[in-house]
C-alpha cells in the first residue's frame, strides 16, 4: 500500500507541471492573439477612447504582461478564474455549473459505446480472421470515421424533423421549464427525484440522440481495443487448459478470457476519456447542449479570454484527473501490477 | 505477353503484397478516387474549377439565377441546389480539394516536426529529453479536438491556420513514436557497432536508426490522416475553413444546417458522406498497413 501511495504522489508531482504547462502556453496565445476583447465586449466601432481605458484597466489589460500572467497563476491556484466578459459570471461557477450536464451526455455516450464495442469486440476476437470478423472491423474503422457533428445534423433531420419522435436540441422541453427544479444538475437524477414520469420521459428523450451521437464515434475505439485485448488473452496457456478441462466454450470467453481482456480496456480509459470531451464540444454545438465543452466554443465566438483560457484550464485538469484515477483503479483491479 | 507484363509491373511495384488484403485494397480505391477527384475538379484559379469543360457539371461557387432555390435532388442537379441557387453535386466534387490538402500538408509537418524532436530527445537523454516528454505529454493528453479549434480560433480562419493548427496536435504522436523507437533500437549491437567503428551521432542517427521508425510512423500516419480529415470537416463546420464562397464540405454542412428544420436534407446528407468515405477510406489503408507490417499477424497466416 505504500507503494501505491508513492506511485500516486509521483504521478501528482508529474501531473502538476503538465497541467500548468498547458494554462501557460494557452495564456500566451491569447495574449499574442489578434483581436481585443475589450473592443468585443464594448461591441462596436464608436466606442470613447477613455471607456477602452477604463475597462482596459478594470479587467488587469493595462499591466505589463508578466505581472498578469503572475496574478493569473495566483488567481488559479485559489480557485479563481476571472471574470467571463460575455456572461459577467465568475467562469469557475460558470464551468462547475455547466460540468453536470456534459458529464451526463459523457456518461450516456459512453455507455452505449460500451453496450455496443464490447460485444462486437468479443465476437469480431473470437472469429478472428472470418467473414463476421472483417465485418466487424469494417464497421469499426467506419465509427472512427464518423464526423461526429454531421452524424448529429442527420439524427435531427430523420428522427427530429422527419421522423417527429425524439426532441431537435437542449436538455428539456421549454414547457417543463418551470415545473422543473434543478438539484444536482443531472437531469436524469433530478427528475426522478422530482418524481414526475412525464418530465423524466421528456430528460431520457432529450438525451438518446446527443448520448447515440456521442457513443457512436467512441464505439469503433473500444471495440478494437477489446478486439486487441481478447486475441491477446485467447492466446494464452490458461485459455488452453480452460478449454482442455472441457469447460463450455461459452464460459471460457466470457468468464476466463474477458475479466483479464478487461484490464487493458480500463486502462485505455483516459486517452477515450480524453477522445470523448473531444465529441463532446461538436455534439454539445449540434445540439445546444449547455455543457462545457460548448461554453468553449461560445468563449471563442465572443472572444471571451477568461471564460476560454478558464475552460481550458478546467478541461486540462479535468482529464488529468481521470487519467490518474484510472492509472490507480488499474493497480487496484491488477493485483499482478505493484509500484 | 501482355500477362507477363502486368506479373511484372505487379511484382516491381511491389503489388504483389496487396493480395489477399481487401481493406488495404477498397481503401486505397477510395484514397485515389477522391484525390483524383480533388485533382480534376480543384480549384484552377480565383472561382474557376475543373481541369476538364463540364466536370464539375457547374461551377462551384456560383449561383446560376436559373437554377431554382434550395430544390431537392432532380436530374438536373443530382444532389439538388442550396440556398444561393448554386448546384450541391458540383460543390461536393471540388469540396474534396481543402480537406486532402489540409490532412497531407498537416500530418506530413507533424511528421517531419515530431520525427526530429523525437529522434534528438532520444539521443540526447538527460534533462532537454525529460522537459521535451513533458511538454509532449501534456499536449497529447488533452483532447485533441479542443486544441485544433482552440489554436484556429487564434490564428483566425483559412488554409494555413487549419494546416499549422492540426500539425501542432500531432506532433506529440510522432514524438513520442519516433523516441519510443530510438530507446529500443540504440541498444542493439548493430547502433553499438556502428559507433566502435568511429561513425558519428548524426550519422547513426540517419543511417541507422531513422530508417526502423519508418514502418511504425506509416501505419500510424494513415490513421492520423483520416482523423484529421475529421478535424478539419470540424474547424470548417466551425467557420474556420476557407472563406466562403470555396466549397468546403464542412462549411456547406453549416451552410445546410440553418435549412435543417424545414428538413431540407440534401444539403447537409452529401458533403457529409463525402467526409464519410474520404475518412473511411484512410482508416481502411492504416488497418491494412498495420496488417502487413505487423509481424505477430503474419506469423499466424503461416502457421
Amino acid at each position: 500500500m505504500a507503494g501505491l501511495t508513492r506511485y500516486i504522489a509521483q504521478r501528482l508531482v508529474l501531473t502538476v507541471p503538465m497541467v500548468f504547462i498547458l494554462v501557460s502556453v494557452v495564456f500566451l496565445v491569447l495574449r499574442i492573439m489578434p483581436g481585443d476583447p475589450v473592443l468585443a465586449m464594448l461591441g462596436g466601432r464608436n466606442v470613447s477612447p477613455e471607456l477602452i481605458a477604463q475597462k482596459r484597466h478594470e479587467m488587469g489589460l493595462d499591466k505589463p504582461l508578466h505581472i498578469q500572467y503572475v496574478e493569473y497563476l495566483g488567481g488559479l491556484v485559489r480557485g479563481d478564474l476571472g471574470r467571463s466578459t460575455r456572461t459577467g459570471n465568475p467562469v469557475g461557477k460558470e464551468l462547475v455549473q455547466r460540468l453536470p450536464a456534459t458529464l451526463e451526455l459523457a456518461i450516456w455516450g459512453m455507455l452505449f459505446a460500451a453496450l455496443f464495442g464490447i460485444p462486437t469486440g468479443i465476437i469480431a476476437a473470437v472469429r478472428a480472421d472470418k467473414t463476421a470478423d472483417h465485418a466487424i472491423r469494417v464497421l469499426h474503422i467506419g465509427s472512427f470515421a464518423l464526423p461526429i457533428f454531421w452524424v448529429g445534423l442527420m439524427f435531427q433531420v430523420i428522427f427530429a424533423v422527419k421522423l417527429g419522435w425524439l426532441p431537435v436540441a437542449n436538455r428539456l422541453s421549454g414547457r417543463f421549464a418551470f415545473t422543473f427544479q434543478r438539484v444536482t444538475g443531472f437531469y436524469l437524477l433530478d427528475a426522478a427525484i422530482l418524481g414526475d414520469k412525464e418530465i423524466l420521459s421528456d430528460v431520457i428523450k432529450h438525451l438518446i440522440l446527443p448520448g447515440v451521437t456521442l457513443g457512436l464515434a467512441q464505439m469503433g475505439f473500444l471495440g478494437r481495443v477489446t478486439r486487441a485485448a481478447m486475441l491477446e488473452v485467447l492466446d494464452t496457456e490458461y485459455v488452453t487448459t480452460a478449454r482442455s478441462k472441457g469447460l463450455k466454450e461459452r464460459t471460457v470467453i466470457l468468464r476466463h478470457a474477458l475479466r483479464n481482456a478487461l484490464i487493458p480496456i480500463i486502462t485505455v480509459f483516459g486517452l477515450q476519456f480524453a477522445m470523448l470531451m473531444g465529441g463532446a464540444v461538436l455534439t454539445e454545438t449540434v445540439f445546444s447542449w449547455p455543457g462545457v465543452a460548448g461554453f468553449l466554443i461560445q468563449s471563442l465566438y465572443y472572444r471571451d479570454w477568461w471564460a476560454l483560457q478558464g475552460t481550458i484550464a478546467f478541461i486540462g485538469v479535468f482529464v488529468a484527473t481521470v487519467n490518474l484515477v484510472v492509472d490507480i483503479l488499474y493497480s487496484v483491479i491488477d493485483p499482478r501490477v505493484r509500484y | 505477353m501482355a500477362r507477363g507484363f502486368t506479373a511484372w509491373l505487379v511484382g516491381a511495384t511491389g503489388l504483389r503484397a496487396l493480395r489477399g488484403q481487401t481493406l488495404l485494397k477498397v481503401g486505397l480505391a477510395i484514397v485515389l478516387a477522391f484525390i483524383a477527384m480533388a485533382v480534376i475538379c480543384g480549384p484552377r484559379g480565383k472561382e474557376e474549377y475543373g481541369r476538364f469543360p463540364g466536370i464539375p457539371p457547374y461551377n462551384p461557387t456560383k449561383s446560376y439565377s436559373d437554377l431554382p432555390r434550395l430544390s431537392p435532388p432532380s436530374s438536373r442537379n443530382w444532389m439538388g441546389t442550396d440556398h444561393l441557387q448554386r448546384d450541391v453535386f458540383s460543390r461536393v466534387l471540388a469540396g474534396g480539394w481543402a480537406p486532402l490538402v489540409v490532412a497531407f500538408a498537416s500530418i506530413g509537418l507533424a511528421m517531419s516536426v515530431g520525427s526530429i524532436l523525437g529522434w534528438i530527445s532520444g539521443f540526447l537523454g538527460s534533462w532537454p529529453d525529460r522537459a521535451l516528454s513533458l511538454t509532449m505529454d501534456a499536449i497529447y493528453s488533452f483532447p485533441s479536438m479542443i486544441l485544433a479549434i482552440a489554436l484556429v480560433a487564434v490564428m483566425g480562419p483559412g488554409l494555413i491556420p487549419m494546416i499549422a493548427s492540426i500539425a501542432f496536435v500531432y506532433i506529440p504522436t510522432y514524438f513520442r513514436i519516433t523516441r519510443a523507437e530510438v530507446l529500443r533500437v540504440r541498444e542493439y549491437t548493430f547502433v553499438e557497432a556502428a559507433r566502435a567503428t568511429g561513425a558519428s551521432s548524426a550519422r547513426i542517427l540517419f543511417r541507422h536508426i531513422a530508417p526502423n521508425t519508418v514502418n511504425a510512423i506509416m501505419a500510424v500516419s494513415s490513421f492520423n490522416i483520416a482523423d484529421a480529415i475529421l478535424t478539419e470537416a470540424a474547424l470548417a463546420f466551425l467557420g474556420y475553413g476557407l472563406p466562403p464562397p470555396a466549397p468546403d464540405w464542412g462549411f456547406d454542412i453549416q451552410n445546410g444546417q440553418r435549412y435543417l428544420q424545414s428538413g431540407y436534407w440534401w444539403l447537409i446528407t452529401f458533403p457529409g458522406l463525402s467526409i464519410l468515405i474520404l475518412s473511411l477510406g484512410f482508416g481502411l489503408v492504416g488497418e491494412g498497413i498495420s496488417d502487413l507490417v505487423n509481424p505477430k499477424r503474419r506469423r499466424k497466416k503461416l502457421v
